[in-house]
């Protein structure tokens, strides 16, 4: 894989809403995704996920406002922008023929009226005109053979397919015209983990072969560390921590993540009792000070509840970049911030 | 999550039984079809047995378009079945009409799948909780009764204080908060049985542990008998005591849930459980390709003969192409059963 950017997001900041009243979802987030790599995003639900990704798109319903920050897109070929900046024509190309988003919930989005065989070929029709009739037929296809659903159910309409068979059309979908950075909000929440393990290794392979980006968002984190390189996990709206995916599994840095990784029901081994994290996640309207995370923390200490970290970035054995916000770990450059912290306490 | 006691539970009385239940959707014919004159039907479920008892939950686990919700909507009675029975308390039911139909839904709730679209966005949570109510005729017989009848739902199932509750969207409550509404609404109708589609599959794991215990804790206090739909086994595994495996339209095995998690014998099942997510796989995920579970779903319009699984099952037999496999013992825990040829123990000769 090559460490080469295709989308780097700088500074991102979202609220719903104006002036007092506004809730702040998605606050200073900084990310880069690589080509060909699949970037997990993680974290429990109102952290803010699915707003950094519609903000990244602007595709925010309102009242969401980008009140901050740059979004840089490196296209293959020719020079790099600011989607940010982009004219509404601009806009329609990029969102189509660059990136492509399955939506959070987007099994119910599919037009009832429309067989789903209709539904892949008319956007087909749509974006590639030259394109024959036949080989929009083959092509839809294809796609629903690779989100495995057989042949002879292409003339189905949505409501005649199960609820996970409504989601991997939807994957389809969004993977038939090739883009370059596929977006995907909890896709596989409603399927088996055959079928799960079957269409993300289907995704992997055709990412090796076509090259394109996934930014895949999810609160399953056992699901991240097997199908993606690098995991960012968010909490009340900002990363907290990112590393490559088996470094953040077997040596996680910050306590929220070792809280999720704890969260699952083990399928092996011995049964043991499922703690969670205790508590509930923050109100964005009233924040905690300090780290957001410290009413919740079993490890909180002293600048925990007054100060916010500074990101810092810990040295990694193979060089590989990571990041942690959490005052256990004051990298390089924030030592002095803790210092002072102290001494503002006392 | 705290562990069930192993000792083996008491039988318990049987609350809806079904047996042998099927349903075969017709695909709507083109012209050329009526004129081969073929009756092409979509084999969502077929011949499929499950007992609900009370104080007690069934998981249903099984592959994405196996026919789970189908099962489910057939206990509730939202379908016509096609062939099969289906008993409450041990007497027949077929409803016909509105009437027939409430009479029914108030013993057996089902909660749906998705908790984005099972909530009118138009209609405030104290619209949706007193038409439950009311219609099952636990609304009481003022206003105050109606209040407290709501309080005491939403305390049921948490979402406390409720005045906090009551007069919210759905769009201003979070995902879980939602499916306790969901949750609550079938309690309305004060049933005996509940069957629950995927109720937590869209929710994250925090708040899916906390609306799991709140489902264990009614089937406690309240003596419920549970279907809970899933196609997370390992939930199954902690919140089950009875757990059933469906592929394409069947039964394929069945157990107490540790037994079925710890020694799966259909090899559906145990491609399931190879599949569950594994962190600890990634470090040899190059040498891993191959147990992926290759093979797509079978078409359930022309479903494969003999065991549906054989097209893609490792150990397949000849027979298994052509004849249909039975319930087996497994022998190793009582009541632990799957339908495949491998755990055939007398000759075939024999028969
Ligand atoms: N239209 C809106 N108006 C006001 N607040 C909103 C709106 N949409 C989202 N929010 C708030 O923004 C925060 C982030 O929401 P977001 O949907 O991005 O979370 P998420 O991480 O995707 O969660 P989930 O896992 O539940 O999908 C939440 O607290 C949510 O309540
Ligand atoms: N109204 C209908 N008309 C035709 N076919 C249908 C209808 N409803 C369901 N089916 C088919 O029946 C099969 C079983 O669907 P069902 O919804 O029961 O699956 P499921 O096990 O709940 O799947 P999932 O886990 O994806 O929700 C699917 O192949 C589906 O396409
Ligand atoms: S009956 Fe045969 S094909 Fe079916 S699961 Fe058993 S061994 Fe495999
Ligand atoms: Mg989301
Ligand atoms: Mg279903």
């Amino acid at each position: 894989m090559s460490a080469e950017p295709v989308l780097e997001i700088k500074n991102l900041n979202v609220d719903y809403g104006l002036g007092d009243q506004a809730v702040r979802a998605v606050r200073d987030v900084s990310l880069t995704l690589h080509r060909g790599e699949v970037l997990g995003l993680a974290g429990e639900s109102g952290s803010g996920k699915s707003t950094l990704a519609y903000g990244l798109t602007r595709l925010l319903p309102p009242p969401g406002v980008i009140t901050g920050g740059e979004v840089i897109y490196h296209p293959e070929k020719g020079d790099a922008y600011d989607v940010l900046g982009l004219s509404d024509r601009g806009l329609r190309d990029f969102r189509w023929a660059e990136t492509a988003i399955v939506f959070q919930g987007a099994m119910n989005s599919l037009n009832p009226v429309h067989k789903i065989s209709t539904q892949l070929t008319d956007v087909l029709a749509a974006h590639e005109p030259k394109m024959s009739a036949h080989s929009r037929t083959a092509r839809a296809r294809e796609m629903l053979k690779l989100v495995g659903i057989s042949a002879d159910r292409m003339d189905a309409y949505p409501h005649q397919l199960s609820g996970g068979m409504r989601q991997r059309v939807m994957i389809g979908m969004a993977l038939i015209l090739q883009p370059q950075v596929v977006i995907m909000d909890e896709p596989t929440t409603a399927l088996d983990v055959v079928m799960q393990r079957q269409i993300l290794g289907q995704l992997i392979e055709l990412r090796e072969r076509l090259g394109f980006s996934v930014i895949f968002i999810t609160h399953d984190l056992s699901l991240l560390v097997e199908f993606s390189n690098r995991i960012a996990i968010m909490y009340g709206g900002r990363i907290v921590e990112e590393a490559q995916a088996a470094t953040l599994y077997k040596d996680s840095l910050h306590p929220y993540s070792a809280g999720l990784l704890g969260s699952f029901p083990a399928l092996r081994g011995p049964r043991r009792e499922l703690t969670g994290i205790p508590g509930s996640p923050p109100d964005l309207k009233g924040m905690p000070s300090g780290c957001s995370f410290h009413p919740r923390c079993p490890k909180a200490f002293d600048p925990c509840a007054d100060t916010i970290p500074i990101l810092g970035h810990p040295e990694t054995p193979d060089g590989s970049v990571r990041t942690v916000a959490c005052w256990l770990h004051p990298a390089a450059g924030s030592a002095a911030a803790l210092a002072s912290a102290k001494e503002q306490v006392s | 999550m705290t562990l069930t006691p192993d000792a083996p539970a008491p039988p318990t009385a049987v609350v809806l039984e079904a047996t042998g239940l099927t349903k075969h959707f017709p695909v709507r014919r083109s012209l050329r079809d009526i004129f081969k004159r073929t009756h092409e039907a979509v084999h969502a479920v077929d011949d499929v047995h499950l007992t609900l008892r009370r104080g007690q939950v069934v998981a249903l686990v099984g592959e994405s378009g196996s026919g789970k919700s189908t099962v489910a909507r057939l206990l509730a009675q939202l379908y016509p079945r096609t062939d099969g029975d289906i008993q409450l308390h041990g007497e027949s039911s077929r409803v016909k009409g509105g009437r027939q139909f409430r009479a029914y839904a108030k013993k057996v709730q089902m909660i749906f799948q998705d908790p984005f679209a099972s909530l009118n966005p138009v209609h405030t949570i104290r619209y949706h909780l007193t038409r439950a109510l009311k219609i099952h005729g636990n609304a009481g017989g003022n206003a105050q009764e109606l209040e407290q009848a709501l309080t005491e739902l939403l305390n049921r199932v948490s979402l406390t204080p409720p005045e906090r509750y009551l007069d919210k969207f759905p769009h201003e409550l979070s995902g879980g908060q939602r499916q306790r509404v969901a949750i609550a609404r079938a309690l309305g109708a004060n049933p005996e049985a509940l069957l629950a589609d995927e109720p937590v599959s869209m929710l994250d794991v925090s708040i899916r542990l906390g609306v799991l215990n709140l489902l264990r804790d009614l089937k406690e206090r309240l003596n419920l008998a549970i279907l809970y739909i899933t196609h997370d086994i390992a939930s199954a595994r902690y919140f089950a005591d009875e757990t059933l495996v469906m592929y394409a339209g069947r039964m394929v095995e069945g157990g107490d849930s540790e037994t079925v998690t710890q020694n799966p014998a259909h090899p559906y099942t145990r491609l399931l459980i190879d599949s569950a997510p594994d962190p600890d796989r990634i470090a040899n995920m190059t040498a891993d390709t191959a147990d992926r579970g290759d093979g797509e779903p079978p078409s359930l319009i022309h479903p494969p003969t003999g065991c549906r699984f054989h097209p893609r099952c490792p150990v397949a037999m000849p027979r298994c192409s052509t004849d249909l496999p039975v319930r087996l013992e497994i022998n190793d825990k009582p009541g632990h059963w799957a339908a495949c040829w491998l755990y055939d123990t007398e000759p075939e000769a024999a028969k």
